[in-house]
């Protein structure tokens, strides 16, 4: 009993110490703000986090927007409310579904890759030898994917709700003959700029947040063999979604809470 | 790969998310840029508005005329009144202008309907409707229905 | 301090977890000369270089570098002071994203301000010193393990540091790479008059070249001197080391019950 009292100690100190590191990392990293000769930098990231991953967020985008639509339109069509299709769409996309999948897919394929890259390097020690000629990763590394990451999610997510709305339109409207007047109109009619639109945004920019903060430290943290890049890149993977996840609900309950 | 090719590749992300961005607040959200047209500012009182939203529509003979930009409750006499700004095409209305809360279809959203008056004396700027009626409530009439049919 | 003392180390103390790497150490690196530290695999030499660089903070200690106490310097301070320090890798630690020349002009481009040509010119300079310059378009991956500490030693002297170190350079070459190596750091000792810190278990290479030794063992030093006088030392452990006798006081066994008992268990006389 009292092994098991000290494991969970030393396991839960361990955890806190993890957490610590980890804002003393973004902070430094974030307190060394962009300065002349970064943008080459930040612009590499940019292109690595977010135009590689727009193929994926287009992809999802477009069948996920399709699937609502068919599932909302055989729905409402019972109640004869077709016309409903185009807002309840925008509204789970821009509210829900448009922030978390894109923060998902990004977890899945930026972040698994900043965090392979990030321990490779340290297991290779060029963020050492970096650091021993007297730059600082933290600075030239770390930085600009924080930045890159808090820059592309937004874009990606309003790309993604974009896509979405547009695959959804194809199906409802081109596809099952829907009135595109009611599509369109419903849903400007009721979508609000900052109810729906921004706070999906404000969304997505927490989990850009979260995402790149996990990703970068677990890369930086990481064990540096083998097996521990593979677990780092893992727990990148899975901690970011079960993170975006559970703050999602909690950010819902706190923008949209009167639900009582 | 080479940088400039990046840089283009960039430059066109960017680009692309700020033109979603724009498609989101102007095709999704509906946000039309009023530069000029004036709108104009009337009240009306409503003894029930359940589900009419700020921003819902308010139509005269199925025309969209203007938006409903604020409902707000009169604790003294409970009802609640909305605000709602007319566009310049449709102004002036008429006194005795009638104000209804409908709604779209069965389970389509809740908007104001006006129904034009004939009186040659036309409202001012922030004046009450008067003539108004309240949002059907299903669930009144369901019980209202009932008493009746228990009471027969 | 003395004029010609680059790097004091006095009373160092540094333990990883229960292990003690260091327990009262102290060396004078001397400037201008080429030090050897030699001891076992697994004392600490590594750690010693990473402390000398201001990565790793000992216990407690004092570690003077050009007369900056590395311990107490800010991280910022730490970054400068670490412009005039060139650190050979033993994994050569290039960055696999780069080519050979824009690994050796990264350096230069990330402290100075000059202009292409001349950081061209001197990319090439430094390539053309360790024998490199036709390799300049490839990657570090298209290079063999000798090539890449090579080009890991350009890129470390591409600033010209007073302080040169050198983590473990002779392992895992093959003579031809070893003795390129190692004529390449007496060389650059002799024409750029750096401070150079060689550490390695490579006796036979290591003392051809360095002026001055030390050996350490169970964190402490147990013999120094030039490599001539080291290997007249009376003491048996220094005498196990320079000779490379298998058994000695370094005891090939590590700590274990006799043989016999793990073989035979209770049965054992």
């Amino acid at each position: 009993m009292t092994e098991l009292l000290r494991a969970l100690g030393i396991s839960s100190l361990e955890r806190l110490r993890s957490l610590g590191s980890a804002t003393i990392m973004w902070l430094t990293a974030m307190a060394g703000l962009p300065r002349r000769g970064d943008l080459p930098l930040l612009i590499r990231q940019i292109y690595t986090i977010g135009v590689l991953s727009l193929v994926i967020i287009v992809l999802s985008a477009f069948s996920i927007g399709a699937v609502i639509a068919l599932q909302f339109y055989t729905q409402l069509a019972r109640f004869g409310a077709e016309d409903a299709v185009g807002l309840g769409l925008a509204l789970v996309l821009l509210r829900e579904l448009g922030p978390v999948v894109t923060a998902l897919l990004f977890a899945g394929r930026a972040g698994s890759a900043i965090t392979a890259e990030i321990g490779l390097m340290k297991s290779t020690e060029q963020l050492s030898s970096m650091e021993m000629m007297g730059v600082d990763p933290l600075h030239r590394i770390v930085a600009p994917r924080l930045w890159a990451g808090l820059l592309c999610m937004p874009l990606l997510t309003a790309i993604f709700n974009v896509v979405a709305i547009y695959g959804g339109s194809v199906v409802a409207v081109s596809w099952l003959g829907s009135d595109p007047g009611g599509f369109w109109a419903g849903m400007q009619d009721t979508v609000e700029l900052w109810e729906d639109v921004g706070k999906g945004m404000l969304k997505s920019l927490v989990f850009a947040f979260v995402v790149t903060w996990i990703a970068v430290w677990q890369g930086y943290d990481t064990e540096p063999t083998a097996e521990g890049i593979g677990l780092a890149t893992t727990r990148t993977v899975v901690m970011s979604s079960v993170m975006v996840l559970a703050i999602d609900f909690i950010l819902t309950l706190g923008m949209y809470g009167d639900f009582k | 790969m080479h940088m400039r090719t990046i840089e283009i590749s960039v430059g066109a992300f960017v680009l692309a998310g700020i033109l979603a961005m724009v498609v989101l607040i102007v095709r999704v959200s509906g946000v039309t840029l009023q530069t000029g047209e004036e709108s104009h500012l009337v009240k009306a009182e409503f003894d029930d508005v359940a589900g009419l939203r700020v921003r819902a529509k308010v139509s005269m003979a199925g025309v969209t005329i203007g938006r409903v930009s604020g409902i707000s409750v009169d604790a003294d006499y409970g009802v609640a009144i909305v605000e709602m700004e007319i566009n310049e095409g449709a102004w002036p209305l008429p006194v005795d202008t009638g104000a209804m809360i409908l709604t779209e279809g069965i389970l389509g959203a809740r908007y104001v309907g006006l129904s034009p008056g004939g009186d040659p004396e036309t409202l001012a700027e922030g004046e009450f409707i008067t003539n108004t009626q309240g949002a059907l409530v299903l669930e009144n009439l369901i019980g209202d229905l009932v008493t009746r049919l228990g009471a027969s | 301090m003395t004029e010609d003392t680059y790097i004091q180390i006095r009373d160092l103390h540094f333990s990883r977890g229960q292990r003690k790497i260091f327990d009262g150490l102290s060396m004078d690196i001397p400037r201008g000369r080429i030090t050897g530290i030699m001891g076992p695999s697994g004392t600490g030499k590594t750690t010693l270089l990473r402390i000398i660089g201001g990565q790793v903070r000992p216990d407690s200690g004092q570690v003077l570098v050009a007369g900056n106490d590395v311990c107490s310097l800010s991280r910022d301070e730490l970054f400068e002071l670490r412009k005039d320090m060139g650190m050979l890798f033993q994994s050569s630690a290039l960055f696999t994203d780069l080519s050979v020349y824009e690994n050796v002009a990264f350096p230069l481009r990330v402290h100075t301000d000059l202009p292409e040509d001349t950081i061209r010119d001197l990319v090439l300079m430094k390539l053309n010193a360790v024998g490199l310059r036709g390799a300049r378009d490839l990657f570090p991956s298209e290079l063999s393990g000798g090539m890449a500490r090579r080009v890991a030693l350009a890129r470390a002297i591409a600033l010209d540091p007073d302080l040169l170190m050198y983590d473990e350079p002779f392992t895992g070459q093959d003579p031809i790479s070893m003795g390129v190596l190692v004529s390449l750091i007496k060389n650059l000792n002799l024409s750029l008059g750096t401070t150079n810190l060689v550490v390695s278990h490579d006796i036979h290479e290591t003392s051809s070249i360095a002026d001055k030794l030390y050996i350490i063992s169970d964190g402490k030093v147990i013999g120094e001197g030039a490599p001539d006088e080291l290997r007249r030392d009376a003491s048996a452990w220094v005498q196990q080391f320079m000779h490379g006798s298998p058994d000695g006081p370094v005891p090939f066994h590590y700590p274990a019950d006799e043989l016999v008992y793990d073989v035979l268990g209770d049965a054992a006389p």
